[in-house]
């Protein structure tokens, strides 16, 4: 495996910038440049290329939409979340419609803001394509086909022009897919949810959203050490402070920055990836968020190695 | 995880093993009161391998935190790390004690497990102190 590209990292439902955000962003930008000239375009792009991300960029607002880039002829994708859309149409824009491409979209669960973006994934609709829908849950292709039956969609499931299989997972099997090993876990989460652990010869991925870790049990956290174990990078549900997933907000079916720190420490994980983004969160938020659970790494690292955390973005390339 | 840990852990869940010998992991937590105040002096690390020993010393404490009684104030000066697992643990100690009206808090945390709960934002839903001192101050007598 060579990259992971984010799609779509919003949690439960899009979002997107208002007026009144951009607006705070241009007003930062030139405060920043403080009367500041530019020679050239290439000024330009440097001095806004030190902005702070929050100024600059935005964490974005598609649902959850992973790409996996082994390196192989096949495409691996977790999650067919509003990110779909972008990313199908990269795919148009990279293949073109005449040459026949193979997915494989492995999908934690059957709720909305994980599908949603499957009837705008472009790839569906040309003939020759061939889309393999992973996932554990028995009645999955009962949940694609129902978001594309009237009134729902106006487009029908039956109009999809690529052959589409579906392809029923054993939580803790390993299945070897498109040149990667892909074992399966079973996660908690209002009607079960799963992630995945992906292996190549020389790197492992883990992508594991909406899932809430319940403190209190040993065999859980031991679990998911296992599942985690020294992978290259982490893909976490951070959607909550701890506070909250413990709270408030104990069995909604999420999990916080804290503990995908200690889980990946204790896993020995290379990388964290913040993930799964509350849509109540606006950059300023999300930017702190991320600043704060990397300084929680570091009075927590102890003896550990240290662990990069990153906090995923609509549009970020990481390179394994 | 410490195996005699895990081991007890089941053993609570009714999972017993023939072959092991159940061994208490045991957290001293000295008492002393002041100016109408419980305060209890807790150390070390309170994460995955010790929160069972944490909840169990702090249980006879709770059990006594009720409305009308003198207020329980937890000493953490002597923490150095406290992990998910621990907060949670002082998150249900909290609740207990409101729901028998007593007086809960925690006091004197080092800056790197303050820290812990400003990120955590169980500064936002835990009564803390910045000293013994200052919490006896509005929570004693």
């Amino acid at each position: 495996m060579k990259k992971v590209i984010f799609w779509g990292t919003r949690g439960s439902l899009p979002v997107a910038l208002t007026a009144d955000n951009v607006r705070q962003k241009i007003v930062a930008a030139l405060n920043a440049a403080n009367g500041k000239t530019f020679r050239n375009s290439q000024q330009l792009n440097e001095f806004v290329d030190n902005l702070p991300f929050t100024t600059r960029g935005s964490f974005g607002g598609h649902s959850s939409c992973v790409e996996i880039i082994s390196g192989g002829h096949e495409h691996i994708i977790c999650d067919m979340g509003s990110g779909a859309r972008p990313l199908g149409q990269a795919k148009i824009a990279t293949y073109g419609a005449p040459n026949p491409q193979t997915y494989h979209i492995f999908i934690s669960h059957l709720h909305w803001d994980h599908l949603m973006g499957f009837p705008y994934f472009a790839p569906m609709y040309l003939p020759g394509n061939r889309i393999i829908i992973h996932g554990c849950h028995p009645h999955i292709e009962a949940a694609f086909r129902l978001q594309m039956t009237a009134p729902c969609f106006p487009v029908d499931y039956s109009q999809a022009g690529a052959k589409i299989e579906f392809d029923i997972m054993t939580p803790g099997k390993t299945q070897y897919i498109a040149g990667v090993n892909v074992t399966p876990k079973l996660q908690l989460h209002a009607g079960d949810s799963y992630g995945y652990r992906f292996d190549s010869i020389d790197r492992s991925v883990v992508y594991s959203t909406d899932s809430e870790h319940k403190l209190e049990s040993s065999e859980e956290h031991e679990g998911f050490v296992k599942f985690f174990a020294k992978a290259d990078l982490v893909i976490f549900d951070a959607m909550y402070s701890l506070a909250e997933a413990v709270s408030v907000k104990a069995d909604w079916g999420h999990s916080s920055n804290m503990v995908g720190v200690e889980l990946c420490q204790s896993a020995k994980a290379k990388r964290l990836a913040l993930f799964h983004h509350e849509p109540m969160h606006d950059d300023n938020q999300l930017s702190r968020l991320f600043a704060e659970t990397r300084r929680l790494e570091e009075i927590t690292r102890h003896s550990h190695d240290p662990l990069e955390v990153i906090s995923a973005y609509d549009g970020l390339t990481v390179n394994l | 995880m410490p195996y005699f840990t895990r081991a007890r852990s089941e053993a609570v869940r009714g999972i017993i093993h023939p072959d092991i010998e159940y061994e208490e992991q045991v957290m001293n937590i000295p008492l002393r009161e002041s100016a109408g105040v419980l305060i209890a002096t807790v150390s070390g690390r309170i994460d995955h391998a010790s929160a069972n020993a944490f909840n169990n010393a702090l249980e006879p404490l709770l059990k006594n935190c009720v409305g009308g009684a003198k207020p329980l104030i937890l000493d953490f000066s002597g923490v150095e790390y406290i992990s998910s697992v621990g907060l949670r643990s002082l998150m249900l100690a909290s609740r207990q004690a409101k729901s028998q009206k007593g007086a809960f808090a925690i006091a004197g945390m080092q800056p790197s497990v303050q820290e812990v709960f400003t990120i955590s934002r169980f500064s936002l839903i835990m009564p803390c102190y910045t000293s013994v001192e200052a919490a006896c101050k509005v929570l004693g007598s």
